[in-house]
């Protein structure tokens, strides 16, 4: 109970904080729009080539806009070592990745869901009529990035050239989501659209084994 | 600040060693810090102070060596684990949040340690620092003053049976060191244990009941007489 209420109180902070700054949503949205442009604008992709490489282009658009975000994590604990208040005040170290990850798995959704109608016009790809199944794979994607995501973040938040080992770190790891969620949200946007189930299960498979994997090794990425 | 029922706990090192990459900030250094004694750390910068002070936060882990709390032997009882030991830690960094107001720092920490009453207990801090007009302004439009009292009432929200002090009075002004001095002065009187670093001698380095010296990482003077205390804290570069 006492992980639960201390990262109840974390998420709290965290969306107290970004609500003030509004640095990660902004940054987010604006790059995600800003590639949602320029792809439109340099392919002019048709009808079928939307359907073809929208959903990819969709999800890779998330995981750069997401290692942007999730560079700011940790980063933002460095500034005045608040990382060391957290670590002297939690009884359990999994409560702060726990609402790291919860809060860059909202930011993240939020972004993405606000994105959508955009790339619905700019690929002119049908949405409304599958919204709740994209919901859903938007959630599990989002979550399965946000979880090595905020581990990796406590890692190079500590590194040297820290700007660019989060990606390099990230985005391998992250190639089976990238995958599937693509997968499955391409099987969305068909002109028959069909629930591509195990795609869903591999993405579940991976969120489960990194939050497990979190769970039990997350307590050694904080320390110095 | 009154006074509420804690154990008495001293700190001993035993052996503790710490590497960054190949340079040593801690070489060996083997302690004892007994329960209520209030303990100054001298040493130029670099000597192994701060290493030491995280240390025993147990921010740090050494390798090797070991650090254990014990209860004072008065009341039968012997080590203790770290974590039913209050610490209260005041770094070089403010360690509070620039986007949250001064109230919002402490509401936060007092809400993750379970602090009983934590409204009450942020405004009697926020009194005693001399922030609480100021406790709904953001922690970013403070003064260096202003946050490191701000860090000093996060250290205090527990109650700490153990106050990890690094050179506390940065930022500070006279008022400010004043308040600190009778605060800790009140907390070692009480039988809290005190552990700080310091530069050179000052109202606050005048509470010591006992003062060390490190020197590249090893403990070089220790001492509790009166003249030796002050050459410790005297010392050039210290």
């Amino acid at each position: 109970m006492a992980l639960l209420s201390n990262a109840a109180i974390l998420l709290e902070k965290e969306l107290r904080t970004e609500y003030r700054s509004r640095e990660l949503l902004t940054t987010t949205v604006v790059f995600i729009l800003l590639v949602f442009m320029l792809f439109s604008i340099t392919f002019h992709p048709t009808g079928s080539e939307s359907q073809q490489f929208g959903p990819g282009l969709l999800w890779m658009a998330f995981l750069f806009a997401a290692s942007l975000m999730l560079q700011a994590c940790f980063l933002r604990e460095q500034t005045n070592d608040t990382l060391s208040a957290l670590r002297l005040t939690v009884s359990d170290p999994f409560a702060i990745f726990f609402a790291k990850l919860a809060a860059s798995t909202l930011f993240l959704l939020l972004t993405e869901l606000f994105m959508l109608p955009f790339f619905a016009g700019f690929f002119n790809v049908r949405i409304l009529r599958v919204l709740p199944q994209l919901f859903v794979v938007f959630f599990l994607g989002s979550l399965g990035i946000a979880i090595p995501g905020t581990a990796f973040s406590a890692i190079s938040a500590q590194a040297r050239m820290r700007e660019l080992m989060l990606p390099l770190l990230l985005l391998p790891v992250l190639t089976p989501v990238l995958i599937a969620s693509t997968e499955v949200t391409a099987g969305l946007l068909n002109s028959e659209p069909a629930m591509n189930y195990a795609g869903l299960g591999l993405i579940i498979a991976f969120d489960v084994v990194f939050l497990t994997a979190l769970w039990l090794f997350g307590e050694y990425l904080l320390e110095e | 600040m009154t006074a509420a029922a804690f154990s008495p706990t001293g700190i001993r090192f035993e052996n503790v060693e710490k590497r960054y990459g190949s340079l040593y900030a801690l070489r060996r250094v083997s302690l004892e810090i007994a329960a209520g004694e209030c303990v100054a750390l001298a040493g130029r910068n670099g000597s192994g102070k701060t290493t030491l002070l995280r240390i025993a936060a147990r921010l740090v882990r050494p390798a090797p060596g070991e650090v254990i709390f014990f209860r004072s032997r008065e009341n039968g009882r012997g080590d203790v684990e770290a974590k039913h030991v209050p610490t209260g830690f005041v770094a070089h960094a403010t360690m509070v949040y620039d986007e949250l107001t001064a109230e919002e720092n402490l509401m936060l920490f007092s809400r993750l340690q379970g602090i009983a009453a934590p409204g009450e207990r942020v405004a009697s801090l926020l009194g005693e620092v001399g922030l609480s007009d100021r406790r709904n302004s953001l922690v970013r439009t403070f003064s260096r003053g202003m946050r490191q009292r701000v860090a000093i009432a996060r250290a205090l929200l527990n109650r700490p049976a153990v106050l990890l002090l690094d050179e506390p009075g940065t930022g500070l002004d006279p008022e400010g060191i004043s308040w600190l001095a009778s605060t800790l002065s009140r907390m070692r009187d009480e039988g809290r244990t005190i552990l700080m670093s310091v530069h050179g001698e000052s109202k606050i380095s005048a509470l010591a009941t006992r003062a060390i010296r490190l020197d590249a990482g090893a403990v070089v003077a220790d001492t509790t007489m009166g003249a030796n205390l002050h050459s410790i804290l005297t010392f050039a570069g210290a």
